[in-house]
């Protein structure tokens, strides 16, 4: 952990969707003890909460989001979009936050892996996104940059957002797990990369980490399917709000780094009787990847909010007539943006 | 701390892929006794070594290997005139191999690497990893988080659309290497001891629209679709500077194929490199490179080229053009480039004359 970095600056948002959440605690327990935690509950979710002791955290339940949004706002938290919640109504500058069905993992030695502070180094080093090092993170203890690295890029640009991986049930889609229904992630690859500027991603929800002062309004709700269900292989809410964060970031002149910290994504769900459900994201997709490689903001959009607005407005004119679920996401977008400034714009001093 | 595999853990494979789709080219001045290491894993290959440096010097090859060898007077001889293309008393000599190679596939290393172990221990048959990425597609569209999706044990992840998941053909395979990693002098001189001991497991495309610095160490290559971008430049002796020519052809070859919908993949396999060498001898080599690159990236990172370069040669005879046009400002070395650019081509199309002008990929 940098020493630079307080622990007080940075919250832990975790999106209950499901109601025991005492082994996932107990289990991330040495990692998480010391942080802030704000523990959103999926609003849809009927049963009680269980959570352990001995933590310091802050929860919130749908009668607070209703209060805080109004009820006819309060859907779109709805499901894993419930973390969004969370991301809106902190004021620390670093969020990191993980999927209730993930816990820590182990790296190739056996040890268990802080993903916590390797998030933190992710955000706290520079990002290196105009030219690839093929030495993978120059910033890594070991490694540095290779020969014929231009010496003017080498102190890169502030890292806005940290994509980490998952041991075991990897983030696929329905059609590629169903196909290969034994088939579990166990290749730990030791390595954080930047991703260059202007290459697009899937940026998967379940394992991230974010400067919130920087890029927070860029991670927002809007893309919901038509049978948005309750397991990732049902959405593409993520997906759709990580193209957002990258088009900003390469706009904004700001870093995206993948790969380390791994979790260990626990078995959940069946891929096959989610095929039907998510089978209308994997067609939209194919719009949606054309069409972000295509966005290039103005210049006049120089702040996250500014950059959110301009994709809305290109979403609304360029892809609401193809579907209307694009359209929905436009004005879900335009209206996040209202609701972060008027909620969620500011970041408290630590220790506040 | 890494280290090498020795010779007899390194066991050969039951069949041995490509082996008469595949030339292996070696540039050496010293000696070749590395083969020794590499036996199980070379032997079925041919071998074409290049012999830079002082041509009545006697190169002795390890038994049992087949090979042809060249020296400057063979260059001088084939190629006539355009030999003034091939540097000479500089690894970039080993082009000229690429030139005479009558294979589909090359891999090229240096004669200090050896085989590296994997973290289990095991000899790292770098040459079948080359083999397996050149054999997979490429995805430089939209980056996997997962990497090689065509690897055992991976795919591509949620969200990547299916409509990009057939890839693109691979036209390079960039190797890495433990113990002495490849950094430039300055870094050397600032980190002496440091030594690469992390064995990351992945292989993955270089998006298109990046840049990267190839290094010519351990890399490997499909001829067929992309040979002639892979000019390794005018370096060495009478020339300002060197420790730059596979640079040169990296950022050639990527804008190609980025041009050509071609693939180019990063990662696996490792080599073990042995030696370091004497950073401020680098340093002499790459002082005016270290600058020019400032002025040369943005150069490859702006080139458009047009439609009409539907082939690698017309591609890289544009290439020339621009950095003719555009390079030569920043010092005269380039319009020397440029025309033993033009030069590598016309050595190139004399040499190879049937399939030079195949299509190769579509043009963007």
């Amino acid at each position: 952990m940098s020493l630079s970095i307080k622990d007080d600056e940075i919250d832990i948002v975790i999106g209950a969707l499901r109601p025991d959440l005492t082994s996932f605690m107990s289990e991330w327990r040495p990692i998480f003890s010391r942080f802030h935690l704000i523990i959103v509950k999926d609003p849809d979710l009927k049963e009680e909460l269980k959570i352990p002791e001995g933590f310091n955290l802050d929860v919130y339940k749908k009668p607070d989001i209703d209060c805080l949004v109004g009820t006819s706002t309060s859907t779109i938290f709805s499901g894993y979009s419930c973390r969004y919640f969370g991301y809106l109504v902190s004021r620390k500058k670093y969020i990191i936050s993980v999927d209730d069905d993930c816990y820590p993992a182990k790296d190739n030695k056996g040890i268990l892996v802080d993903a916590v502070a390797q998030h933190i180094t992710n955000l706290t080093t520079p990002a290196t996104p105009f030219f690839f090092n093929t030495l993978y993170d120059p910033f890594t203890e070991g490694a540095d940059f290779v020969r014929g690295y231009p010496f003017s890029l080498r102190s890169g640009v502030q890292c806005a957002l940290s994509c980490g991986l998952w041991l075991n049930l990897a983030d696929y889609d329905a059609p590629t797990q169903a196909l290969k229904p034994e088939e579990r992630n166990s290749r730990y690859v030791d390595a954080v990369l930047t991703v260059p500027a202007r290459t697009l991603m899937p940026i998967s929800g379940i394992n991230i980490a974010f400067n919130r002062e920087v890029i927070g309004p860029a991670l927002l709700p809007s893309l919901r399917l038509g049978g948005e269900g309750k397991f990732r292989w049902e959405t593409m809410e993520d997906i759709w709000s990580g193209m957002c964060v990258k088009v900003a970031c390469d706009h904004l002149g700001l870093g995206v780094k993948s790969g380390m910290p791994y979790v260990w994504r626990n078995d959940r769900g069946d891929a096959i009787a989610s095929l039907r459900k998510e089978w209308e994201g994997v067609k939209l997709m194919e719009e949606v990847v054309p069409f972000f490689q295509s966005v290039r903001l103005p210049r006049e959009a120089t702040t996250t909010e500014d950059c959110v607005a301009e994709v809305a407005n290109v979403v609304k004119e360029q892809l609401g007539s193809k579907d209307p679920i694009f359209a929905r996401a436009a004005k879900a977008m335009v209206d996040w943006v209202m609701l972060w400034k008027s909620v969620g714009s500011s970041t408290s001093s630590p220790g506040a | 701390m890494a280290e090498p595999a020795t010779a007899t853990q390194a066991a050969a494979p039951a069949v041995p892929q490509l082996k008469d789709e595949l030339d292996i080219v070696i540039p050496t001045i010293r000696n070749l006794d590395f083969l020794e290491m590499w036996r199980p894993f070379f032997q079925p290959y041919h071998l074409i070594i290049v012999q830079d440096g002082d041509p009545s010097k006697t190169i002795k090859v390890p038994d049992g290997f087949d090979y042809e060898l060249y020296n400057r007077n063979d260059i001088n001889r084939i190629v006539g005139p355009k030999a003034s293309c091939i540097s000479f008393k500089d690894s970039a000599c080993r082009c000229f191999g690429y030139m005479v190679s009558k294979k589909k596939y090359i891999f090229t290393i240096d004669d200090d690497c050896f085989v590296a172990k994997d973290p289990s221990g095991k000899a790292i048959n770098a040459l079948e990893q080359h083999i397996k990425n050149l054999l997979s597609p490429s995805t430089p569209f939209f980056f996997n988080t997962l990497y090689d999706p065509f690897r055992d044990g991976a795919d591509f992840v949620r969200g990547y659309p299916f409509s990009l998941r057939e890839g693109v053909p691979t036209a390079v395979s960039h190797g890495l290497w433990l113990n002495i990693p490849d950094y430039d002098a300055p870094t050397q001189l600032v980190k002496p001891l440091e030594r690469n001991t992390r064995f990351v497991d992945a292989v993955l495309t270089i998006p298109k629209g990046t840049l990267f610095p190839m290094c010519g160490m351990n890399l490997a290559f499909d001829r067929e679709l992309i040979g002639p971008a892979m000019y390794f430049g005018l370096m060495g002796d009478g020339q300002p500077i060197g420790r730059y020519d596979d640079m040169w052809a990296g950022w050639c070859t990527k804008v190609i194929c980025d041009h050509l919908a071609l693939g180019v993949k990063t990662g696996l396999p490792y080599i073990y490199h042995s030696k370091a060498s004497n950073p401020f001898v680098n340093l002499r080599k790459e002082y005016k490179g270290i600058f020019w690159q400032e002025e040369i990236i943005p150069f490859f990172q702006q080139i458009v080229l047009p439609k009409d370069c539907t082939t690698v040669q017309k591609c890289y005879i544009e290439l020339a053009k621009q950095v003719k046009e555009k390079l030569s400002k920043v010092d005269p070395y380039f319009d020397k480039l440029a025309e033993a650019m033009v030069t590598w081509i016309e050595a190139w199309d004399e040499l190879n004359p049937t399939g030079s002008s195949v299509t190769n990929g579509k043009a963007k």
